[in-house]
């Protein structure tokens, strides 16, 4: 038989990017413990709202742990306490009546505070754009197997390729970095045929991209692994790494002077 | 050429630039720690071994060995230092804000006071090289002894001298515990700087490192304690 939970929760309210923020008291009471984070926080903000009040803003989309959008930080851990889970993913039979829940945004200088529990992640996306692609031929479909790729790298890539893009390893760095997620997209494209034509290109305006956003600096303490709803592996971050060295190696001493080309005149 | 310019400045701007540096000048004072203590043990090989062993260094290349040495290493802990402070004060500015609520997953106690630790060991570092090698503040400078008919510096009454002082003693020990953490989390970390850490060899990365570090640890503190407490050479 299903029992109800009756939980004090600390969310963190704030009106607008540039207002100052602070924690409010709300007791949940009465929430179901079949139902998912989100879904007490609709609870709760139903609640706010037949009272006359402000609901808490939060980010959600698909609700079912593949989108990347729900984005908090639960009792100081992005996404809350259950390994390989996104927020929308936890349930409240996770916690116990009593319980004293900490509820905040993701906190970084580069993911501004929307409101309440909603940050502004286009840092993510202006990283996407400096590289996070390959430029391939559209039209018709080329043959099956063309471009041939040994099993291992595909699965590697793929490995890779399971970043959400919901920016947890950002919210859990001691330090505020992205590694993990420019590691993980520029990783997949790296590890393919696909993406080696552009390959020193991305690398370099990726981690340019990152560095200018205001993300800190990675000191190999793998909190992101950690808390990465997805299991990302740090050792993307070692490639990436070793991926800026020969990128940089590359564009100073080895690459063609740009505009040279073009063959006979 | 100035292309070459452009890029090494954007090297240097980046954060993975900076912390390749960090690694690469780190690798260099880590084998230099395990030199220095090897040759600090010849102390235990009797006055003799370890007073040819300075005699060496000192008139090594007609006395330039240990000049370039100083400076390579002047240059190492330079920059080891410089670009740190800068990564730290980055990273600080990058979460302007503080969690209310702080949880720590993995990462690992030495990983947190790498700053602290560091700078300590700095402190160290200026200690250690006016007590022993500028002699500000004692008279080591002027213990010689005969040695193959010819007169060298007493390195062994010095060392002798040096630790029967307990605070030196203590300070000494305490600067080694700080750096058994320091390198407890810089040695596996300098592997996954430089790009040679996968998920296979990560662990032995790290289990290298925390040998290492009770290496240094054991290795050098035994000179103190050996001294102080068991009143070897006294």
């Amino acid at each position: 038989m299903a029992s109800n939970l009756n939980l004090k929760l600390k969310i963190w309210r704030q009106p607008s990017t540039n207002a100052k923020g602070t924690f409010q008291d709300i007791d949940a009471n009465n929430i179901p413990e079949t139902a998912s984070f989100l879904e007490m926080l609709d609870i709760v903000n139903q609640r706010i709202m037949d009272g006359g009040g402000d609901p808490v803003a939060f980010d959600h989309d698909c609700r079912e742990g593949i989108c990347g959008t729900c984005s908090m930080v639960i009792n100081g851990i992005p996404h809350g306490p259950r390994r390989g889970t996104t927020a929308c993913q936890l349930h409240m039979r996770l916690f116990k009546s009593g319980d004293t829940i900490w509820i905040e945004p993701f906190r970084a200088k580069a993911f501004p505070v929307i409101k309440d529990l909603a940050v502004d992640r286009s840092a993510f996306d202006r990283i996407m754009v400096a590289g996070g692609f390959i430029s391939v031929r559209t039209g018709s479909a080329q043959d099956a197997n063309a471009l041939p790729i040994s099993k291992d790298d595909a699965d590697s890539a793929m490995d890779a390729a399971e970043c959400i893009g919901c920016g947890a390893c950002v919210a859990t760095c001691k330090n505020a970095s992205a590694m993990l997620f420019v590691s993980a997209k520029a990783g997949q494209l790296n590890s393919l045929p696909q993406g080696q034509p552009e390959k020193h290109r991305r690398v370099l305006g990726m981690v340019q991209a990152m560095d200018k956003s205001g993300f800190g600096n990675c000191t190999n303490q793998y909190e992101c692994e950690a808390a990465c709803p997805k299991g990302i592996s740090v050792r993307w971050i070692a490639k990436l790494n070793r991926d800026y060295a020969l990128a940089t190696v590359h564009e100073s001493l080895l690459a063609p002077a740009k505009g040279k080309g073009g063959g006979a005149a | 050429m100035s292309a070459l310019l452009k890029s090494f400045s954007t090297f240097l701007g980046s954060s993975i630039g900076k912390k390749l540096l960090v690694a690469l000048t780190g690798a260099v004072l880590v084998l230099f720690l395990l030199g220095h203590m090897i040759g600090n043990l010849l102390i235990f090989a009797g006055p003799d071994a370890i007073n040819e062993y300075g005699h060496f260094l000192q008139t090594m290349l007609h006395g330039g060995g240990v000049w370039i040495a100083r400076i390579g290493l002047l240059v190492s802990v330079v920059v080891h230092i410089v670009l740190t402070i800068q990564l730290t004060r980055e990273n600080r500015a990058a979460r302007t804000e503080r969690y209310g609520y702080n949880a720590t997953l993995q990462a690992s106690k030495s990983s947190r006071i790498m700053i602290l630790s560091g700078l300590t060991i700095l402190a160290f570092i200026i200690y250690h090289l006016l007590h022993f090698t500028v002699h500000a503040g004692n008279n080591y400078g002027t213990y010689q002894v005969i040695l193959h008919g010819e007169n060298v510096h007493d390195v062994y009454k010095m060392v002798i001298a040096g630790f029967s002082w307990l605070p030196a003693s203590i300070f000494y020990i305490i600067a080694m515990l700080l750096l058994c953490s320091h390198l407890g989390h810089g040695v596996s970390s300098m592997f996954q700087t430089l790009g040679l850490a996968t998920e296979r060899t990560r662990p032995i990365y790290e289990k290298i490192g925390s040998a290492y570090a009770a290496l240094i640890l054991i290795g050098n503190c035994s000179i103190p304690i050996a001294i102080y407490v068991f009143h070897y050479g006294r």
